[in-house]
């Protein structure tokens, strides 16, 4: 199903399909008119998409058939080791670990999981993890360090799953845990957002040496229809909360919560799973290839002050810094209002009495 | 003051702060009894007839910490710019101001120097007047500083929370001052210095999820809301009602979560026990209250 603004590209191309059927049919040449048109189907492509609202953005971070964390990983790490478990609460369908080698090397492969059909997403939660999810991200981080291998994460996720279970079992806390002990972790750390960057959730294994962001996807400190339903007090408003909240890769990049965007393939990753993919493995082997270069105490050092410079801010102004400790003496107000309402209850009365004695 | 402030009529909420009841009198939320808000105030936001928690000012509560005379602040000399031009029904820019000329403060915390007991900490206390408690790129930075400022005069670290969560008009901004805060605790951790988190009601979102989860030992005032989703959220969600006490800091205890609950006529007491047996010093007998 395309998405209402995608129309149009698949028009042309379902015209396209036609004339080549056409002239297949027909045994004709018509090669020069199809390069014509689908030299037009790109530039229709590149234009929807460099003109589409943020809102928009959001349904394309989220479409179906845009690869999942699984397609990438099948295709990077053939002989890709999941590993399951907590070893405390269960397994988390919702987050994939696991190691396995790429670009030459072995690396601990941490990924959120959307479904790509209907009995898949039951099954992973649509992506959205328990805190045993992270708790067995915590254990991939442990072993990384131990035998010094770089960690991939994925990120795709609408966020951590908010239900009674997860609150009983501290998301809370092992969200702060996750990224606490990702930010102390020895080695190159790479995240990249595929698709939504839902919240804590998504920054629960997001805190990076270099954090990516493919062109169509999302990072969000609230989902639009959640800010909607808080701010214009109607999620319907979703459109309005997704501009406001300004998600895309290029905002997030000019604001320098993302290191980098990496562009999709003409008409969104959805359109052509397999180009992203591999140009995605390309980055990351270029990406991991620069990290190897830095020692332990520099990868930690180049995260964390990454993280520290991050908030914008200005000097306050003069007059609102007053001395925070004042005798604000909220007894001696109330005494004085008090005092107040008794005069006005007193004149009141000696209104009342006035007239009484006058009538 | 305005007067009307202290006329309107009363709603019924937890807070006996200008966002909830005013008067000179109020229904006691705890017990229904009517208390005299002067006696409310004197009993550190504590219901004189049955102890019942409300909100405390963070202004109280830094007062109501420090020993008299101690506190010097060192934030408030930043505030927030509007990177993201937010606009929903109102301006972030137009909030931002009503909540300073209301708080009289840039931003959503005061921190700074203090003793406790006598003990060297450093304080971070949460406004939930101001913008829910919010955290934004002021807040994530004043408690970076002030993590940054304690290690640098060997002072503990205590942190008090009261916040909806991340400051939705920062955007992503907003997140990325969880992974800051964190790191920089995690900092202060490396010298050795006690960090206690102190969460009140409310605290939930990404302040929960983030820095105050995270002190070595983390204590939570009685009945305090504490989570992660918020209610409405969950129950949309699961589509079922939540369980009796859900998310609250009894609750949490029972769960494993805090270290223990601890009633506000005793939390001084009890901060400046944990700061000096962490730092393995002798135990004073400090008075409650």
């Amino acid at each position: 199903m395309p998405l209402p603004f995608e129309q149009p590209i698949d028009d042309l191309q379902a015209k396209i399909d036609d004339m080549r059927q056409f002239a297949e049919d027909q045994n004709i040449d018509i090669s020069q008119e199809v390069t014509v048109l689908e030299e037009r189907l790109v530039k229709l492509k590149q234009e929807t998409f460099q003109n589409i609202t943020r809102w928009q953005r959001v349904q394309v971070a989220r479409a179906a058939g845009r690869p999942t964390a699984l397609d990438y990983i099948q295709s990077m790490m053939p002989n890709f080791s999941e590993l399951h478990g907590d070893r405390t609460l269960g397994d988390d369908p919702a987050i994939i670990a696991g190691i396995g080698r790429f670009a030459g090397r072995t690396v601990v492969m941490i990924a959120q999981q959307k479904g790509r059909d209907t009995k898949e997403n039951i099954h992973r939660n649509f992506g959205m993890a328990h805190p045993s999810g992270y708790r067995k991200a915590m254990r991939m981080f442990d072993l990384a360090d131990k035998f010094s291998l770089p960690v991939i994460t994925l990120i795709d996720t609408s966020g951590a799953y908010p239900g009674i279970k997860a609150e009983e079992q501290g998301q809370a806390w092992v969200i702060a845990e996750s990224i606490r002990r990702m930010g102390a972790l020895k080695v190159p750390v790479l995240s990249v957002v595929i698709g939504e960057g839902g919240s804590g959730g998504a920054l629960a294994i997001g805190v990076a040496n270099r954090v990516l962001i493919l062109e169509n996807a999302i990072y969000s400190v609230i989902s639009p229809e959640s800010c909607a339903a808080i701010l214009w007090r109607d999620s319907a408003e979703a459109e309005k909360a997704a501009e406001a909240l300004k998600l895309t890769a290029k905002d997030l990049l000019e604001f320098g919560v993302v290191d980098g965007v990496i562009d999709e393939p003409a008409g969104g990753a959805h359109r052509d799973p397999k180009a992203m993919i591999r140009k995605l493995e390309l980055v990351l082997e270029q990406e991991l290839n620069t990290l190897s270069t830095l020692g332990s105490e520099e990868l930690l050092q180049q995260r964390q002050t990454r993280f520290r410079n991050i908030g914008y801010f200005e000097d306050a102004i003069q007059d609102m810094q007053q001395e925070e400790i004042s005798e604000t003496d909220d007894t001696a107000e109330v005494e004085k209002l008090a005092e107040v309402v008794n005069k006005k209850a007193d004149k009141a009365k000696q209104k009342a009495t006035e007239s009484k004695a006058a009538g | 003051m305005a007067l009307e402030r202290w006329f309107r009529r009363k709603r019924a909420t937890k807070s006996d702060d200008d966002s909830g009841p005013a008067g000179l009198w109020l229904k006691c939320d705890g017990c229904g009894k009517q208390i005299y808000r002067k006696d409310l105030i004197a009993n550190y936001h504590l219901c004189p007839e049955c102890g019942h928690h409300y909100r405390m000012p963070a202004l109280d509560r830094v007062n109501f910490l420090a020993d008299a005379g101690t506190f010097v602040q060192w934030s408030g000399e930043i505030q927030s710019q509007d990177p993201l031009s937010f606009v929903d029904t109102e301006s972030y820019p137009s909030r931002l101001k009503r909540s300073q000329e209301k708080q009289k403060r840039p931003d959503a915390i005061i921190t700074g120097a203090a003793s406790l007991g006598g003990e060297p900490v450093a304080l971070a206390v949460m406004d939930f007047q101001f913008a829910g408690g919010s955290m934004g790129s002021v807040v994530g930075e004043e408690i970076t500083r002030a993590a940054e400022q304690a290690a640098a005069e060997d002072r503990s670290f205590i942190t008090v929370t009261a916040s909806g969560g991340a400051r939705m008009q920062e955007g992503a901004l907003s997140l990325m001052q969880m992974a800051k805060t964190i790191l920089a605790l995690e900092n202060l951790a490396k010298h050795r210095l006690p960090f206690i988190s102190v969460l009140t009601d409310p605290t939930t979102g990404g302040v929960t999820a983030s820095f105050s989860t995270l002190g070595d030992i983390i204590v939570a005032e009685p009945d305090a809301l504490i989570g992660f989703a918020g209610q409405r959220v969950i129950k949309q969600t699961i589509k079922q009602d939540l369980p009796e006490g859900f998310q609250k800091a009894e609750f949490l205890l029972e769960k494993g979560m805090l270290d223990d609950v601890i009633p506000r006529d005793r939390l001084k007491s009890r901060l400046i026990q944990f700061v000096r047996l962490l730092r393995n010093k002798e135990p004073i007998h400090a008075p409650a209250l």
